[in-house]
Protein backbone atom coordinates (compact mmCIF):
# COMPACT_ATOMS: atom_id res chain seq x y z
CA UNK A 1 0.00 0.00 0.00
CA UNK A 2 3.06 2.31 1.17
CA UNK A 3 4.79 1.30 -2.36
CA UNK A 4 1.68 1.75 -4.37
CA UNK A 5 1.21 5.85 -2.71
CA UNK A 6 5.07 6.50 -3.55
CA UNK A 7 4.84 5.10 -6.82
CA UNK A 8 1.70 6.60 -7.94
CA UNK A 9 2.68 9.17 -10.05
CA UNK A 10 4.80 6.67 -12.07
CA UNK A 11 2.31 4.27 -12.26
CA UNK A 12 -0.23 6.84 -13.61
CA UNK A 13 2.45 8.18 -15.95
CA UNK A 14 3.09 5.01 -17.76
CA UNK A 15 -0.77 4.18 -17.85
CA UNK A 16 -1.17 7.75 -20.32
CA UNK A 17 1.81 6.13 -22.28
CA UNK A 18 0.72 3.45 -22.61
CA UNK A 19 -3.21 4.96 -23.37
CA UNK A 20 -1.28 6.84 -26.24
CA UNK A 21 0.03 4.09 -27.93
CA UNK A 22 -2.41 1.51 -27.64
CA UNK A 23 -4.23 2.81 -31.26
CA UNK A 24 -0.61 2.81 -32.82
CA UNK A 25 -0.47 -1.13 -31.43
CA UNK A 26 -4.01 -1.90 -33.22
CA UNK A 27 -2.98 0.14 -36.46
CA UNK A 28 -0.30 -2.17 -36.51
CA UNK A 29 -1.44 -5.47 -35.36
CA UNK A 30 -3.88 -4.97 -38.08
CA UNK A 31 -1.63 -4.52 -40.92
CA UNK A 32 -0.72 -8.36 -40.38
CA UNK A 33 -4.73 -9.10 -40.24
CA UNK A 34 -6.36 -10.53 -43.45
CA UNK A 35 -9.37 -9.20 -42.80
CA UNK A 36 -13.20 -10.93 -43.20
CA UNK A 37 -15.15 -9.03 -45.60
CA UNK A 38 -13.58 -5.22 -46.49
CA UNK A 39 -13.35 -3.49 -43.34
CA UNK A 40 -10.10 -3.95 -41.57
CA UNK A 41 -11.30 -3.76 -38.00
CA UNK A 42 -11.26 -6.82 -36.36
CA UNK A 43 -8.58 -9.42 -36.11
CA UNK A 44 -8.93 -12.71 -38.35
CA UNK A 45 -6.20 -14.08 -39.64
CA UNK A 46 -2.92 -13.89 -39.44
CA UNK A 47 -0.81 -12.81 -42.91
CA UNK A 48 2.22 -10.74 -44.59
CA UNK A 49 0.21 -10.41 -48.21
CA UNK A 50 -0.29 -6.47 -47.57
CA UNK A 51 3.61 -6.49 -46.00
CA UNK A 52 4.99 -8.32 -49.62
CA UNK A 53 3.58 -6.08 -51.76
CA UNK A 54 2.65 -2.72 -50.14
CA UNK A 55 2.17 -1.15 -53.37
CA UNK A 56 -0.42 -3.63 -54.61
CA UNK A 57 -3.77 -1.47 -53.98
CA UNK A 58 -3.39 1.24 -56.49
CA UNK A 59 -3.83 4.80 -55.04
CA UNK A 60 -1.68 3.86 -51.79
CA UNK A 61 1.75 4.52 -52.95
CA UNK A 62 0.94 7.39 -55.46
CA UNK A 63 -1.13 9.60 -52.60
CA UNK A 64 2.07 8.96 -50.45
CA UNK A 65 4.40 9.75 -52.55
CA UNK A 66 2.09 12.82 -52.58
CA UNK A 67 1.95 13.75 -49.34
CA UNK A 68 6.59 13.26 -48.86
CA UNK A 69 7.10 16.17 -51.27
CA UNK A 70 4.04 18.43 -50.22
CA UNK A 71 5.56 17.73 -46.81
CA UNK A 72 9.21 17.95 -47.95
CA UNK A 73 8.84 21.42 -50.17
CA UNK A 74 6.49 23.13 -47.19
CA UNK A 75 8.51 21.76 -44.57
CA UNK A 76 11.58 23.41 -45.99
CA UNK A 77 10.08 26.86 -46.67
CA UNK A 78 7.99 27.05 -43.52
CA UNK A 79 10.93 26.49 -41.59
CA UNK A 80 13.20 29.14 -42.90
CA UNK A 81 10.21 31.88 -42.80
CA UNK A 82 9.78 30.60 -39.53
CA UNK A 83 13.36 30.59 -38.53
CA UNK A 84 14.16 33.97 -39.66
CA UNK A 85 10.91 35.75 -37.51
CA UNK A 86 12.61 33.77 -34.62
CA UNK A 87 15.77 35.12 -34.97
CA UNK A 88 13.92 39.08 -35.81
CA UNK A 89 11.98 38.58 -32.64
CA UNK A 90 14.39 37.80 -30.39
CA UNK A 91 17.60 39.75 -31.40
CA UNK A 92 16.41 42.55 -32.45
CA UNK A 93 14.24 45.63 -31.32
CA UNK A 94 11.39 47.25 -33.80
CA UNK A 95 8.32 48.49 -33.98
CA UNK A 96 5.04 46.42 -34.64
CA UNK A 97 6.66 43.41 -32.34
CA UNK A 98 2.98 42.91 -31.03
CA UNK A 99 1.72 42.70 -34.17
CA UNK A 100 4.29 40.52 -35.04
CA UNK A 101 3.37 38.16 -31.95
CA UNK A 102 -0.43 38.22 -32.46
CA UNK A 103 -0.07 37.10 -36.33
CA UNK A 104 2.08 34.03 -35.24
CA UNK A 105 0.02 33.47 -32.49
CA UNK A 106 -3.52 33.67 -34.37
CA UNK A 107 -3.01 30.66 -36.84
CA UNK A 108 -2.82 28.04 -34.17
CA UNK A 109 -5.74 29.75 -32.51
CA UNK A 110 -8.05 29.14 -35.51
CA UNK A 111 -9.99 25.74 -36.00
CA UNK A 112 -8.19 23.94 -39.12
CA UNK A 113 -11.49 24.00 -40.41
CA UNK A 114 -11.70 27.94 -40.57
CA UNK A 115 -8.11 27.75 -41.77
CA UNK A 116 -9.08 25.42 -44.46
CA UNK A 117 -12.39 27.24 -45.42
CA UNK A 118 -10.65 30.59 -45.81
CA UNK A 119 -8.09 29.73 -47.92
CA UNK A 120 -10.63 28.05 -50.25
CA UNK A 121 -13.05 31.12 -50.04
CA UNK A 122 -9.53 32.98 -51.35
CA UNK A 123 -8.53 30.55 -54.14
CA UNK A 124 -12.57 30.12 -55.41
CA UNK A 125 -12.63 34.25 -55.38
CA UNK A 126 -9.91 33.95 -57.56
CA UNK A 127 -10.56 31.13 -59.58
CA UNK A 128 -7.61 29.85 -58.08
CA UNK A 129 -6.78 26.40 -59.45
CA UNK A 130 -6.84 23.98 -56.65
CA UNK A 131 -4.24 20.70 -56.43
CA UNK A 132 -0.79 20.44 -55.70
CA UNK A 133 0.28 24.12 -55.08
CA UNK A 134 -2.63 25.18 -53.12
CA UNK A 135 -2.17 22.53 -50.90
CA UNK A 136 1.76 23.33 -50.57
CA UNK A 137 0.85 26.68 -49.96
CA UNK A 138 -1.28 26.21 -47.21
CA UNK A 139 0.81 24.15 -45.31
CA UNK A 140 3.77 26.57 -45.44
CA UNK A 141 1.21 28.80 -43.75
CA UNK A 142 0.46 26.76 -40.68
CA UNK A 143 3.80 25.59 -40.56
CA UNK A 144 5.56 28.94 -39.79
CA UNK A 145 3.83 29.66 -36.64
CA UNK A 146 4.81 26.10 -35.11
CA UNK A 147 8.44 27.01 -36.38
CA UNK A 148 8.90 30.42 -35.26
CA UNK A 149 7.47 29.34 -31.10
CA UNK A 150 9.84 26.19 -31.48
CA UNK A 151 12.64 28.04 -32.76
CA UNK A 152 12.54 31.08 -30.52
CA UNK A 153 11.97 28.80 -27.15
CA UNK A 154 15.78 27.22 -28.11
CA UNK A 155 17.38 30.88 -28.73
CA UNK A 156 15.80 32.04 -25.27
CA UNK A 157 17.06 29.06 -23.66
CA UNK A 158 20.50 29.79 -24.85
CA UNK A 159 23.44 31.45 -22.82
CA UNK A 160 24.23 34.55 -23.97
CA UNK A 161 27.42 33.94 -22.24
CA UNK A 162 28.55 31.72 -25.16
CA UNK A 163 27.97 34.59 -27.91
CA UNK A 164 30.16 37.34 -25.24
CA UNK A 165 32.85 34.81 -25.65
CA UNK A 166 32.88 34.37 -29.50
CA UNK A 167 33.24 38.11 -29.38
CA UNK A 168 35.63 38.41 -26.87
CA UNK A 169 37.92 36.01 -29.17
CA UNK A 170 37.75 38.46 -31.48
CA UNK A 171 35.19 36.51 -34.08
CA UNK A 172 33.39 39.04 -36.30
CA UNK A 173 29.39 38.74 -36.05
CA UNK A 174 29.33 36.72 -39.14
CA UNK A 175 31.66 34.02 -37.64
CA UNK A 176 29.83 34.53 -34.30
CA UNK A 177 26.68 33.55 -35.94
CA UNK A 178 28.08 30.89 -38.22
CA UNK A 179 30.31 28.87 -35.58
CA UNK A 180 28.79 29.63 -32.15
CA UNK A 181 24.95 30.82 -32.30
CA UNK A 182 23.70 28.70 -35.77
CA UNK A 183 25.07 24.99 -34.05
CA UNK A 184 23.68 25.61 -31.23
CA UNK A 185 20.22 26.70 -32.73
CA UNK A 186 20.61 24.37 -34.98
CA UNK A 187 18.85 20.96 -32.93
CA UNK A 188 15.90 23.24 -32.29
CA UNK A 189 15.52 24.10 -35.97
CA UNK A 190 16.19 20.50 -36.68
CA UNK A 191 13.41 19.81 -33.78
CA UNK A 192 10.59 22.46 -36.00
CA UNK A 193 11.23 21.01 -39.27
CA UNK A 194 10.42 17.37 -37.89
CA UNK A 195 7.22 18.82 -36.08
CA UNK A 196 6.61 20.86 -39.52
CA UNK A 197 7.02 17.84 -41.29
CA UNK A 198 4.68 15.83 -39.18
CA UNK A 199 1.84 18.00 -39.58
CA UNK A 200 1.96 18.65 -42.92
CA UNK A 201 2.02 15.14 -43.91
CA UNK A 202 -0.88 14.59 -41.36
CA UNK A 203 -2.80 17.01 -41.98
CA UNK A 204 -6.20 15.94 -43.45
CA UNK A 205 -8.80 18.79 -43.13
CA UNK A 206 -6.92 22.08 -44.40
CA UNK A 207 -5.92 19.36 -47.73
CA UNK A 208 -9.19 18.34 -48.02
CA UNK A 209 -10.45 22.13 -48.16
CA UNK A 210 -7.82 22.86 -50.95
CA UNK A 211 -6.66 19.87 -52.71
CA UNK A 212 -9.54 20.00 -56.04
CA UNK A 213 -8.96 16.38 -57.11
CA UNK A 214 -5.38 15.92 -55.36
CA UNK A 215 -5.28 13.05 -53.21
CA UNK A 216 -2.70 12.86 -50.72
CA UNK A 217 -1.96 9.99 -47.84
CA UNK A 218 -5.07 11.21 -45.36
CA UNK A 219 -6.83 12.46 -47.98
CA UNK A 220 -6.84 9.05 -49.26
CA UNK A 221 -7.36 6.83 -46.24
CA UNK A 222 -10.45 9.47 -45.65
CA UNK A 223 -12.00 8.34 -49.21
CA UNK A 224 -11.42 4.81 -48.46
CA UNK A 225 -13.02 4.83 -44.62
CA UNK A 226 -15.94 4.30 -46.53
CA UNK A 227 -15.27 1.44 -48.57
CA UNK A 228 -12.95 -0.30 -46.13
CA UNK A 229 -9.19 0.79 -45.84
CA UNK A 230 -7.09 -1.36 -47.43
CA UNK A 231 -4.04 -3.39 -45.14
CA UNK A 232 -1.61 -1.47 -46.86
CA UNK A 233 -2.34 1.32 -45.45
CA UNK A 234 -1.68 0.15 -41.83
CA UNK A 235 1.61 -1.13 -42.99
CA UNK A 236 2.48 1.99 -44.53
CA UNK A 237 1.66 3.46 -42.02
CA UNK A 238 3.39 1.11 -39.34
CA UNK A 239 6.53 1.50 -41.70
CA UNK A 240 6.31 5.49 -41.19
CA UNK A 241 5.77 5.57 -37.37
CA UNK A 242 8.53 2.74 -36.93
CA UNK A 243 11.41 4.61 -39.00
CA UNK A 244 10.03 8.05 -37.09
CA UNK A 245 10.72 6.31 -33.86
CA UNK A 246 14.05 5.09 -34.93
CA UNK A 247 15.49 8.17 -35.88
CA UNK A 248 14.19 10.19 -33.26
CA UNK A 249 15.23 7.77 -30.84
CA UNK A 250 18.69 7.75 -31.65
CA UNK A 251 19.33 11.31 -32.31
CA UNK A 252 18.47 11.62 -28.96
CA UNK A 253 20.86 9.14 -27.97
CA UNK A 254 23.61 10.37 -29.80
CA UNK A 255 23.11 13.65 -28.67
CA UNK A 256 22.63 12.84 -25.36
CA UNK A 257 26.29 10.92 -25.82
CA UNK A 258 28.09 13.35 -27.33
CA UNK A 259 26.68 16.10 -24.65
CA UNK A 260 28.23 13.92 -21.92
CA UNK A 261 31.73 13.70 -23.40
CA UNK A 262 31.87 17.33 -23.94
CA UNK A 263 30.86 17.89 -20.37
CA UNK A 264 33.47 15.01 -19.15
CA UNK A 265 35.92 16.68 -21.39
CA UNK A 266 35.14 19.87 -19.91
CA UNK A 267 35.52 18.86 -16.64
CA UNK A 268 39.06 16.75 -17.49
CA UNK B 1 10.18 18.90 -28.51
CA UNK B 2 9.26 22.01 -26.50
CA UNK B 3 7.25 23.30 -29.51
CA UNK B 4 4.33 24.45 -27.90
CA UNK B 5 5.89 25.15 -23.95
CA UNK B 6 4.86 29.03 -22.96
CA UNK B 7 7.34 31.01 -22.52
CA UNK B 8 8.37 32.39 -19.07
CA UNK B 9 8.95 35.71 -19.95
CA UNK B 10 6.67 36.57 -23.08
CA UNK B 11 7.34 39.01 -24.89
CA UNK B 12 9.39 41.06 -22.79
CA UNK B 13 12.19 39.07 -24.35
CA UNK B 14 15.62 40.30 -22.62
CA UNK B 15 17.63 41.41 -25.73
CA UNK B 16 21.11 41.51 -24.98
CA UNK B 17 23.15 44.39 -25.15
CA UNK B 18 24.92 43.95 -28.16
CA UNK B 19 21.90 42.83 -29.67
CA UNK B 20 19.96 45.33 -29.19
CA UNK B 21 22.10 47.39 -30.78
CA UNK B 22 21.71 46.38 -34.01
CA UNK B 23 19.78 48.30 -36.50
CA UNK B 24 15.88 47.24 -36.64
CA UNK B 25 16.30 46.95 -40.99
CA UNK B 26 17.81 43.65 -40.70
CA UNK B 27 14.79 43.01 -38.57
CA UNK B 28 12.15 43.83 -41.36
CA UNK B 29 14.27 42.23 -44.01
CA UNK B 30 13.91 38.52 -41.89
CA UNK B 31 10.35 39.51 -41.16
CA UNK B 32 9.06 40.28 -44.64
CA UNK B 33 8.68 36.41 -46.43
CA UNK B 34 7.12 34.47 -43.10
CA UNK B 35 4.76 37.51 -42.24
CA UNK B 36 3.86 38.46 -46.10
CA UNK B 37 3.36 34.93 -46.61
CA UNK B 38 1.09 34.85 -43.10
CA UNK B 39 -0.26 38.36 -44.62
CA UNK B 40 -1.55 36.70 -47.66
CA UNK B 41 -2.24 33.49 -47.24
CA UNK B 42 -3.88 33.75 -43.50
CA UNK B 43 -5.31 37.53 -42.86
CA UNK B 44 -6.41 38.01 -46.70
CA UNK B 45 -8.31 34.84 -46.95
CA UNK B 46 -9.75 35.42 -43.51
CA UNK B 47 -11.07 38.89 -45.09
CA UNK B 48 -12.13 36.78 -48.49
CA UNK B 49 -13.80 34.75 -46.20
CA UNK B 50 -16.12 37.79 -44.37
CA UNK B 51 -17.10 39.15 -48.05
CA UNK B 52 -18.30 35.58 -48.80
CA UNK B 53 -19.86 35.12 -45.47
CA UNK B 54 -21.92 38.16 -46.78
CA UNK B 55 -23.03 37.14 -50.74
CA UNK B 56 -26.31 36.13 -51.70
CA UNK B 57 -27.24 33.43 -54.22
CA UNK B 58 -27.68 33.86 -57.49
CA UNK B 59 -29.99 32.17 -60.26
CA UNK B 60 -27.35 29.19 -60.87
CA UNK B 61 -26.78 27.41 -57.96
CA UNK B 62 -23.13 27.18 -56.13
CA UNK B 63 -22.58 30.53 -57.69
CA UNK B 64 -22.73 33.61 -55.12
CA UNK B 65 -22.74 37.37 -56.08
CA UNK B 66 -21.21 40.14 -53.83
CA UNK B 67 -23.82 41.45 -51.08
CA UNK B 68 -24.02 42.69 -47.85
CA UNK B 69 -26.49 40.25 -46.42
CA UNK B 70 -26.42 39.83 -42.91
CA UNK B 71 -29.36 37.53 -42.63
CA UNK B 72 -26.48 34.86 -43.45
CA UNK B 73 -25.26 35.07 -39.95
CA UNK B 74 -28.68 34.55 -38.48
CA UNK B 75 -29.85 31.70 -40.83
CA UNK B 76 -26.27 30.17 -39.64
CA UNK B 77 -27.18 30.61 -36.01
CA UNK B 78 -30.85 29.88 -36.34
CA UNK B 79 -30.32 26.63 -38.01
CA UNK B 80 -27.46 25.32 -36.21
CA UNK B 81 -27.39 26.74 -32.79
CA UNK B 82 -27.55 23.44 -30.92
CA UNK B 83 -24.78 22.07 -33.09
CA UNK B 84 -22.80 24.64 -32.10
CA UNK B 85 -23.15 24.39 -27.88
CA UNK B 86 -23.02 20.25 -28.73
CA UNK B 87 -19.53 20.98 -29.77
CA UNK B 88 -18.58 23.49 -27.20
CA UNK B 89 -20.14 20.85 -24.26
CA UNK B 90 -17.75 17.84 -26.53
CA UNK B 91 -14.38 19.76 -26.40
CA UNK B 92 -15.47 21.16 -23.21
CA UNK B 93 -15.49 17.85 -21.99
CA UNK B 94 -12.66 16.63 -23.88
CA UNK B 95 -10.20 19.37 -22.78
CA UNK B 96 -10.88 19.27 -18.99
CA UNK B 97 -10.52 14.98 -19.19
CA UNK B 98 -7.47 15.48 -20.93
CA UNK B 99 -5.98 17.77 -18.46
CA UNK B 100 -6.85 15.07 -15.58
CA UNK B 101 -4.96 12.42 -17.66
CA UNK B 102 -2.13 15.11 -18.77
CA UNK B 103 -0.89 16.71 -15.85
CA UNK B 104 0.33 13.12 -13.92
CA UNK B 105 2.08 12.26 -16.82
CA UNK B 106 4.14 15.54 -17.45
CA UNK B 107 4.63 16.00 -13.82
CA UNK B 108 6.15 12.35 -14.24
CA UNK B 109 8.49 13.19 -16.93
CA UNK B 110 9.23 16.87 -15.12
CA UNK B 111 10.26 15.60 -11.17
CA UNK B 112 10.65 11.94 -11.39
CA UNK B 113 11.95 10.93 -14.91
CA UNK B 114 15.21 11.34 -14.53
CA UNK B 115 17.63 10.55 -16.90
CA UNK B 116 14.78 9.01 -18.91
CA UNK B 117 13.25 12.40 -19.54
CA UNK B 118 14.57 13.00 -23.23
CA UNK B 119 13.23 9.60 -24.15
CA UNK B 120 9.98 9.78 -22.52
CA UNK B 121 9.36 13.57 -24.05
CA UNK B 122 9.90 11.52 -27.64
CA UNK B 123 7.36 9.01 -26.82
CA UNK B 124 4.96 11.64 -25.90
CA UNK B 125 5.07 13.35 -29.64
CA UNK B 126 5.31 9.75 -31.29
CA UNK B 127 1.35 9.81 -32.38
CA UNK B 128 2.23 12.18 -34.57
CA UNK B 129 4.40 10.01 -36.37
CA UNK B 130 1.69 7.67 -37.10
CA UNK B 131 -1.51 8.47 -38.97
CA UNK B 132 -4.42 11.00 -37.02
CA UNK B 133 -7.16 9.46 -38.91
CA UNK B 134 -5.94 5.76 -38.68
CA UNK B 135 -5.12 6.00 -35.17
CA UNK B 136 -9.13 7.53 -34.58
CA UNK B 137 -9.91 4.81 -36.88
CA UNK B 138 -8.25 2.41 -34.45
CA UNK B 139 -10.84 3.67 -31.77
CA UNK B 140 -13.20 1.73 -33.83
CA UNK B 141 -11.79 -2.11 -33.25
CA UNK B 142 -10.80 -1.13 -29.75
CA UNK B 143 -14.43 0.22 -28.89
CA UNK B 144 -16.86 -2.25 -30.73
CA UNK B 145 -19.63 -3.29 -29.69
CA UNK B 146 -18.66 -6.73 -29.23
CA UNK B 147 -15.11 -5.87 -27.57
CA UNK B 148 -13.34 -6.25 -24.44
CA UNK B 149 -14.22 -2.68 -23.43
CA UNK B 150 -17.98 -2.29 -24.05
CA UNK B 151 -18.43 -5.45 -23.01
CA UNK B 152 -16.70 -4.64 -19.42
CA UNK B 153 -18.80 -1.63 -19.21
CA UNK B 154 -22.14 -3.03 -20.37
CA UNK B 155 -22.04 -5.90 -17.55
CA UNK B 156 -21.57 -2.92 -15.01
CA UNK B 157 -24.67 -1.39 -16.60
CA UNK B 158 -22.93 2.36 -16.85
CA UNK B 159 -23.76 2.70 -20.66
CA UNK B 160 -26.87 4.32 -21.71
CA UNK B 161 -27.18 2.99 -25.03
CA UNK B 162 -25.24 0.18 -24.46
CA UNK B 163 -22.52 0.89 -26.52
CA UNK B 164 -19.76 3.67 -26.65
CA UNK B 165 -19.19 3.42 -30.79
CA UNK B 166 -21.55 5.96 -32.59
CA UNK B 167 -22.55 7.71 -29.27
CA UNK B 168 -20.91 11.03 -27.64
CA UNK B 169 -18.84 9.04 -25.41
CA UNK B 170 -16.92 7.63 -28.35
CA UNK B 171 -16.42 10.91 -29.89
CA UNK B 172 -15.41 12.73 -26.57
CA UNK B 173 -12.56 9.94 -25.90
CA UNK B 174 -11.74 10.24 -29.40
CA UNK B 175 -11.06 14.38 -29.34
CA UNK B 176 -9.38 13.75 -25.70
CA UNK B 177 -7.25 11.16 -27.37
CA UNK B 178 -6.02 13.30 -30.25
CA UNK B 179 -5.31 16.03 -28.79
CA UNK B 180 -3.35 14.95 -25.55
CA UNK B 181 0.06 15.63 -26.40
CA UNK B 182 -0.87 19.28 -26.97
CA UNK B 183 -2.02 19.32 -23.66
CA UNK B 184 0.98 17.53 -21.88
CA UNK B 185 3.70 19.58 -23.68
CA UNK B 186 2.58 22.61 -22.73
CA UNK B 187 2.14 21.02 -18.69
CA UNK B 188 5.32 19.57 -18.77
CA UNK B 189 7.13 22.72 -19.87
CA UNK B 190 5.31 25.06 -17.05
CA UNK B 191 5.75 22.21 -14.42
CA UNK B 192 9.52 21.68 -15.39
CA UNK B 193 10.62 25.25 -14.61
CA UNK B 194 9.42 24.35 -10.92
CA UNK B 195 12.53 24.47 -8.90
CA UNK B 196 11.99 21.11 -6.78
CA UNK B 197 13.52 23.34 -3.87
CA UNK B 198 10.25 24.43 -3.29
CA UNK B 199 8.15 21.12 -2.63
CA UNK B 200 10.84 20.47 -0.64
CA UNK B 201 10.83 24.10 1.34
CA UNK B 202 6.75 23.10 1.18
CA UNK B 203 7.06 20.06 2.84
CA UNK B 204 9.40 21.35 5.36
CA UNK B 205 6.80 23.57 6.42
CA UNK B 206 4.52 21.15 7.27
CA UNK B 207 2.95 21.06 4.22
CA UNK B 208 0.82 18.05 3.13
CA UNK B 209 1.93 16.25 0.24
CA UNK B 210 -1.78 17.69 -1.35
CA UNK B 211 -1.48 20.91 -0.37
CA UNK B 212 2.03 21.19 -1.15
CA UNK B 213 0.15 20.91 -4.60
CA UNK B 214 -2.28 22.98 -4.52
CA UNK B 215 -0.55 25.82 -2.59
CA UNK B 216 2.77 25.68 -4.79
CA UNK B 217 2.68 23.55 -8.21
CA UNK B 218 -0.88 24.27 -9.18
CA UNK B 219 -0.22 28.04 -8.74
CA UNK B 220 3.33 27.51 -10.36
CA UNK B 221 2.06 25.11 -13.26
CA UNK B 222 -1.06 27.83 -14.50
CA UNK B 223 0.61 28.99 -17.45
CA UNK B 224 0.61 25.59 -18.50
CA UNK B 225 -2.41 24.90 -17.95
CA UNK B 226 -3.79 27.58 -19.84
CA UNK B 227 -1.80 26.51 -22.76
CA UNK B 228 -2.52 23.27 -22.86
CA UNK B 229 -6.42 23.83 -22.24
CA UNK B 230 -6.56 26.29 -25.25
CA UNK B 231 -3.74 24.39 -27.58
CA UNK B 232 -6.59 21.00 -26.75
CA UNK B 233 -10.10 23.05 -26.56
CA UNK B 234 -9.50 25.06 -29.79
CA UNK B 235 -8.55 22.21 -32.50
CA UNK B 236 -11.45 19.99 -30.59
CA UNK B 237 -13.87 22.54 -30.98
CA UNK B 238 -13.24 22.83 -34.90
CA UNK B 239 -12.85 19.32 -35.24
CA UNK B 240 -15.65 16.81 -37.21
CA UNK B 241 -12.92 13.69 -37.78
CA UNK B 242 -13.82 12.68 -34.47
CA UNK B 243 -17.40 12.82 -35.00
CA UNK B 244 -17.70 11.66 -38.40
CA UNK B 245 -15.06 8.53 -37.56
CA UNK B 246 -16.32 7.74 -34.21
CA UNK B 247 -19.73 9.54 -33.67
CA UNK B 248 -23.49 8.92 -34.91
CA UNK B 249 -24.78 11.25 -37.64
CA UNK B 250 -26.73 12.87 -34.40
CA UNK B 251 -23.72 13.69 -33.01
CA UNK B 252 -22.15 15.73 -35.76
CA UNK B 253 -20.26 19.00 -34.73
CA UNK B 254 -19.39 22.34 -35.80
CA UNK B 255 -16.83 21.54 -37.87
CA UNK B 256 -19.16 19.15 -39.67
CA UNK B 257 -21.56 21.57 -40.67
CA UNK B 258 -19.01 23.94 -41.99
CA UNK B 259 -17.43 20.84 -44.31
CA UNK B 260 -20.65 19.84 -45.53
CA UNK B 261 -21.94 23.15 -46.76
CA UNK B 262 -18.70 24.49 -48.07
CA UNK B 263 -18.02 21.12 -50.03
CA UNK B 264 -21.21 19.26 -50.08
CA UNK B 265 -24.18 21.90 -50.65
CA UNK B 266 -21.55 24.05 -51.98
CA UNK B 267 -23.28 27.02 -49.67
CA UNK B 268 -19.94 29.26 -49.35
CA UNK B 269 -22.07 31.91 -47.80
CA UNK B 270 -23.24 29.89 -44.67
CA UNK B 271 -20.63 27.66 -44.71
CA UNK B 272 -18.37 31.18 -44.42
CA UNK B 273 -20.39 32.47 -41.67
CA UNK B 274 -20.47 29.14 -39.94
CA UNK B 275 -16.59 29.47 -40.00
CA UNK B 276 -16.93 33.47 -38.59
CA UNK B 277 -18.94 32.21 -35.82
CA UNK B 278 -16.86 29.62 -34.70
CA UNK B 279 -14.06 32.08 -34.73
CA UNK B 280 -15.52 34.96 -33.16
CA UNK B 281 -16.64 32.81 -30.30
CA UNK B 282 -13.34 31.10 -29.82
CA UNK B 283 -11.81 34.04 -29.77
CA UNK B 284 -13.68 35.21 -27.43
CA UNK B 285 -13.40 32.39 -25.06
CA UNK B 286 -9.44 32.65 -25.32
CA UNK B 287 -9.38 36.35 -24.44
CA UNK B 288 -11.85 36.00 -21.19
CA UNK B 289 -9.76 33.05 -20.37
CA UNK B 290 -6.32 34.62 -20.37
CA UNK B 291 -7.85 37.17 -19.14
CA UNK B 292 -9.17 35.71 -15.71
CA UNK B 293 -6.08 33.25 -15.72
CA UNK B 294 -4.09 36.28 -15.79
CA UNK B 295 -1.31 34.84 -18.61
CA UNK B 296 -1.15 36.96 -21.36
CA UNK B 297 2.11 35.25 -22.67
CA UNK B 298 1.17 32.30 -24.91
CA UNK B 299 3.69 32.94 -27.60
Amino acid sequence: MRWLRKNLIPIIGILVLVYLFVPIAVVAILSFNKPEGKFNVAWNQFSLEAWQNICGVPGVCGSFVTSIQIGILATILGTIFGTMIAFALVRYRFRGRSTTNLLIFLPMATPEVVLGSSLLALFLNLAFPLGFWTVTIAHIMFIISFVVVTVKARLQGMDPRLEEAARDLYADPRATFRYVTFPLVLPGILGAALLGFSLSFDDYIISAFNAGTLVTFPIYIWGAAQRGIPVQVNALATLVFVIALITVVSAQVIGSRRRRKMESAAAG
Amino acid sequence: MPALAPTAGGSAVVVSGAAAQRRPRTAYLLLIPGLAWLGIFFVVPLVSLFFTSLQAPTDRAGVYQPAFQVGNYLTALQEYWPVFIKSFIYSGIATVLALVIAYPLAYFIAFRAGRWRALLLVLVVAPFFASFLLRTYAWRTILADEGFITSFFNALHLLPENRILNTPIAVVLGLTYNFLPFMILPLYAALERIDPRLIEAASDLYASPFTGFRKVIWPLSLPGVVAGTLLTFIPASGDYINATLLGAPSDRMVGNAIQTNFLQFRDYPIASALSFILMAIILAVVFVYIRRAGTEDLV
